[in-house]
């Protein structure tokens, strides 16, 4: 990874995001909160940039910056956007608050030539140790919510994602694993080692 | 609320004629002559010309969008708490221009003007004219301003077909355009409610073909029209709110066929205000022009993705939760079209129970968006970075 690049919004994944986006490429930002990354984007890599949000505040600090962003609830599919309009489409910390994160997966191998998807990891072993010894569920910096007011429907660990790639045909190009803000590069047993991760995905 | 006003205003006239246009081709294939515009500006235009915004009314509004005319506090804008030092469309730094439609009845050329080859009103001898034509005629009020590059085009409602039109019609000009509370074609329910309120017109006696002018004028079909439109305007909710099931000055019920309920007596005020201030032809001819409006049959042979592969400017959409006139699929049509060509598009769905008159009632959010927008547009423009 790029030293250079600025750790965005005090998080590492944001920053490994940017650093994989091709310079001058198009670019759909799925929950794109303030546009901090698209921001980013746009100024340092010359990206063609677009937002999609579903809080106003967000969407007015996205309108502020100049970026283009639409209103729009991610369980509901993208009818107006054409297959493979965008080079890469993010979806950066959300899936695990989806309805059907299955359909948005789709939706995004079907509009983006490729998905870069980021999502704490249930597997953690941090996690494992609070529900086996303590009975409860877990709770960390990347799950900070109680398990009434969580916005967190569909939690998965990195070998649930790893399975669904490999049975749906979806290829993983690339993948990076975190652990607070620190890149883990050369992690044994991601899945019981690693609280994070970001990965490129592309249809085989 | 900043209660900031541009202060004292004047309209100002400008003829076509002045700089050699004896008439304009309508749409219709028409030519029509002499026009005249009536406008008003607010703020200055800076030394490259950058910072001009054109307003485009609606159905019964006027070029008097800010500031007082005559002594202050006398006769606000319609868009006062909108226009203004500070507010959305800021006039310390914008140059705000907004001016009467064709075919009005507040200064520019309209079915009540004086048609020179007769010496009487035109009446229904003028022109049918379209969103279009309106727009042609904004156009040589801004060359006559000298100005080349709009910064915006804002408009609500009939405002907002308006400046759709602007970013078809003349893509090289705004640099940005902001639709609100509007539709890419009038869907079969707006053109029925528009019918309804032309045929009330068109049946009070006193309409006389159009020819009313200098004698009684036809009040009741304009107050009917004008009471149905109202009723498109709220919602159900913003009814129910306002008036809910009271009587007005009274606790029971009278068994005759009175005004009873207040939105009885508020439709029928609103109705009898809006005999004195609007002539009865322009309605006609303004609900026609609505009517007519289709931007992807005009621009794309029928698909609004054709009609809008030329547009160059940055699109605001902004439609409200409850507005069942316009409603937001309608606004989501223009958006889902501008997305599929790839266009710089931002769309806001506005929650607000308040129906269509909402984009002349939720303030707060709306300057909030088109404030920032039309700075980081403004910014954009000028090569500069936001924060």
């Amino acid at each position: 990874m790029n030293k250079n690049l600025p750790l965005l919004e005090n998080r590492a994944d944001l920053s490994t995001i940017a650093d994989w986006i091709a310079e001058g490429s198009s670019v759909l930002d799925l929950g794109c909160g303030k546009g901090t990354l698209l921001n980013y984007l746009i100024r340092n890599k010359s990206v063609n940039g677009m937002g999609i949000e579903i809080d106003l505040k967000r969407i007015i600090s996205c309108i502020e910056k100049g970026i283009p962003v639409i209103e729009h609830d991610l369980n509901e599919k993208f009818d107006n956007i054409k297959d493979n309009a965008y080079d890469y489409v993010i979806l950066s910390q959300t899936i695990q608050e989806l309805t059907f994160p299955e359909l948005l997966i789709n939706e995004i191998l079907r509009i983006g030539k490729y998905g870069i998807v980021s999502f704490p990891n249930f597997g953690f072993l941090h996690v494992r140790l609070q529900l086996f010894f303590r009975g409860r569920m877990p709770k960390s910096m990347a799950l900070p919510h109680d398990w009434y007011n969580t916005p967190n429907i569909h939690l998965l660990t990195l070998a649930d994602f790893k399975e669904f790639c490999r049975t749906r045909g979806i290829k993983i190009k690339k993948i990076v694993y975190f652990k607070g803000h620190r890149h883990q590069a050369g992690v044994i047993f991601p899945n019981l080692l690693s609280e994070g991760c970001v990965i490129l995905i592309e249809r085989i | 609320m900043n209660d900031k006003s541009v202060g004292i205003v004047e309209v100002k006239c400008f003829n076509l004629s002045d700089t050699g246009e004896s008439f304009i081709e309508l749409d219709s294939g028409k030519r029509f002559g002499p026009i005249s515009v009536a406008y008003e500006t607010y703020g200055s235009l800076n030394d490259d010309k950058s910072n001009a915004i054109l307003i485009c009314h609606a159905l019964s509004g006027s070029a008097h969008a800010a500031g007082f005319h005559k002594k202050e506090g006398h006769n606000p804008g319609w868009w006062e708490n909108f226009v203004g030092p500070g507010k959305a469309l800021d006039t310390d730094k914008y140059f705000i221009i907004c001016s009467n439609i064709l075919g009005g009845c507040m200064g520019t050329t309209g079915p009540s003007s004086t048609d020179p080859e007769t010496g009487n009103p035109y009446g229904i001898s003028f022109p049918v004219v379209t969103i279009g034509d309106m727009v042609k005629v904004q156009k040589r009020l801004i060359d006559h301003l000298g100005i080349k590059r709009l910064l915006n085009v804002i408009g609500g409602s009939m405002g907002g077909m308006q400046a759709l039109e602007w970013i078809l019609r003349y893509p090289d000009v705004p640099m940005s355009c902001a639709i609100i509370a509007a539709t890419s074609r009038s869907s079969a329910q707006s053109i029925a409610f528009n019918a309804v309120g032309r045929k009330a017109i068109i049946s009070d006696k006193r309409w006389k073909d159009g020819n009313y002018y200098g004698g009684d004028l036809p009040c009741d079909g304009v107050a009917i029209a004008r009471m149905i439109g109202h009723i498109t305007y709220l919602s159900e909710e913003s009814m129910h709110k306002k008036f809910g099931r009271r009587l007005q000055d009274k606790e029971e019920f009278s068994y005759d066929f009175s005004n009873e309920f207040q939105v009885e007596s508020y439709l029928d005020h609103q109705g009898n205000k809006f005999v004195e201030r609007f002539d009865a032809n322009s309605y006609l001819y303004v609900t026609k022009s609505m009517d007519y409006f289709d931007a992807g049959e005009i621009y794309g042979g029928g698909k609004l993705e054709t009609a809008f592969e030329n547009i160059k400017a940055r699109s605001l959409i902004l439609s409200f939760t409850s507005d069942w006139l316009f409603p937001p699929h309608q606004s989501k049509e223009i958006v889902d079209a501008l997305m599929k060509t790839g266009k710089d598009i931002t769309y806001i769905n506005i929650k607000s129970s308040y129906g269509h008159d909402a984009f002349l009632i939720e303030m707060d959010t709306q300057a909030a968006i088109i404030s920032k927008f039309l700075m980081a547009t403004y910014n954009k423009l000028h090569g500069r970075g936001n924060a």
